[in-house]
């Protein structure tokens, strides 16, 4: 790989994962969601930073063009990250059903039990110190 | 037929049906004085809400839209907590007649160990309303798939005019499909060796609003009925059970 290609690779690698830490850091992505980004920035970083071995990869799966392979490993990634998205928001979407009906279920037993009169009290009491006189009366 | 000991839930899943709601639950109290009415209120943006609570009816009022499945689960799981021996649905746009109710819950009570009867506006032979013809081809598509899968006629899968018990009330409140849940629901039923049948019916063009699949979405609606029928049959258990991992697991990383 050129040097110049090489360095490219390996700054926009470096700052990928700078900024991963940093968001974990400040609490702006929760691990779980970090740790394929970090992943992936490393294994970016190692390849891009290891000529030798990025060759060896590159020759493998038959890539004539070392920085080829670099590309479609990061697109790798790139899908992966995607997919792990896509099941994060399904699992979102589940819990987000789960918790609105039980919400509406909550709020229609909050509204019967606010419209429940004990039995035997058929007029329905307007003011609180009528609901005291009977207290006492009783 | 009817038990008058045992507890009868209509569930009315409405979403902006004000024009009709009212008399969809006023028809269900005239024609099954024995049935509890519940109105699920899909997020309507109109007073679909208010106009119910005015009724006799309980209303649960979903804080945004869920789609149909969302909300008819959430009458299962009603019915289920308040220990509803029988619930029917009944759309609320005045497609299905609750005069009918009655044939649905004889089929149920005649038939042996009957868990869900489905009403069929297939089995007449003269249909008042027999649906756009896009959709139909998808109705019949699917009924023609089902019946193959879970050896029994199934002529009108999509129909919501549908009686349950309380084992398909506690399956389904367990677990109903999203988007188009009718077909799935069959399929679902059958992987756990209940019960359906089918009985005819008359099904009226909507009173109102709009309906929930248009002509455009048709497509949509078959392929993804589609895909969801091929997952369920791959799937070694369609539904969770309980003790089974939860299908919406807390936090197994990536």
């Amino acid at each position: 790989m050129q040097s110049r290609t090489q360095i490219v690779a390996i700054i926009g690698a470096a700052v990928l994962l700078l900024v991963v830490l940093e968001l974990v850091r400040r609490r702006r992505l929760l691990e779980r969601y970090a740790l394929l980004w970090l992943l992936s920035a490393v294994v970016l970083l190692g390849l891009a930073s290891w000529r030798d071995g990025l060759e060896k990869v590159a020759r493998t799966i038959g890539i004539v063009y070392p920085p080829n392979a670099l590309f479609l490993i990061g697109i790798g990634f790139i899908l992966l990250l995607l997919l792990h998205f896509s099941s994060a928001v399904s699992r979102l979407s589940d819990q987000t059903k789960v918790l609105a009906q039980r919400l509406a279920l909550l709020e229609e037993r909050v509204r019967r039990s606010e419209q429940w009169t004990p039995p035997g009290d058929e007029v329905p009491r307007l003011f609180e110190d009528q609901v005291l006189e009977r207290t006492h009366r009783d | 037929m009817m038990n008058p000991r045992a507890s009868y839930l209509a569930v009315v899943p409405a979403y902006n049906e004000a024009a009709t709601i009212e008399s969809v639950v006023e028809s269900i109290h005239g024609h099954a004085p024995l049935f509890d009415v519940l109105v699920v209120d899909d997020g309507s943006t109109d007073s679909t809400a208010e106009i119910a609570r005015r009724t006799r009816a309980h209303v649960l009022a979903l804080p945004f839209n869920l789609g149909i499945g969302g909300a008819v689960q959430a009458g299962f799981v009603y019915a289920r907590d308040n220990g509803y021996d029988y619930m029917a649905q009944i759309d609320g746009d005045g497609q299905h007649d609750p005069a009918e109710l009655g044939k649905l819950f004889d089929a149920m009570s005649t038939g042996n160990s009957i868990d869900m009867v489905c009403g069929s506006r297939f089995l007449t032979s003269e249909y008042e309303y027999p649906a756009p013809i896009s959709r139909r081809t998808g109705i019949h598509f699917f009924a023609f798939l089902l019946s193959r899968i879970v050896d029994g006629r199934v002529s009108d899968p999509t129909s919501g005019f549908r009686l349950y018990n309380r084992r398909a009330i506690e399956l389904f409140a367990r677990d109903y499909p999203h988007d188009y849940p009718e077909v799935e629901a069959v399929l679902m039923l059958h992987h756990h060796r209940l019960r359906m049948c089918e009985v005819p019916v008359q099904m009226y063009a909507r009173g109102g609003g709009n309906s929930s699949i248009s002509t455009g979405k048709s497509a949509y609606f078959m392929i993804k009925v589609l895909l969801a029928l091929l997952v369920g049959l791959a799937r070694r258990r369609p539904v969770v059970d309980p003790g089974d991992h939860a299908p919406v697991t807390a936090e197994q990383g990536v």
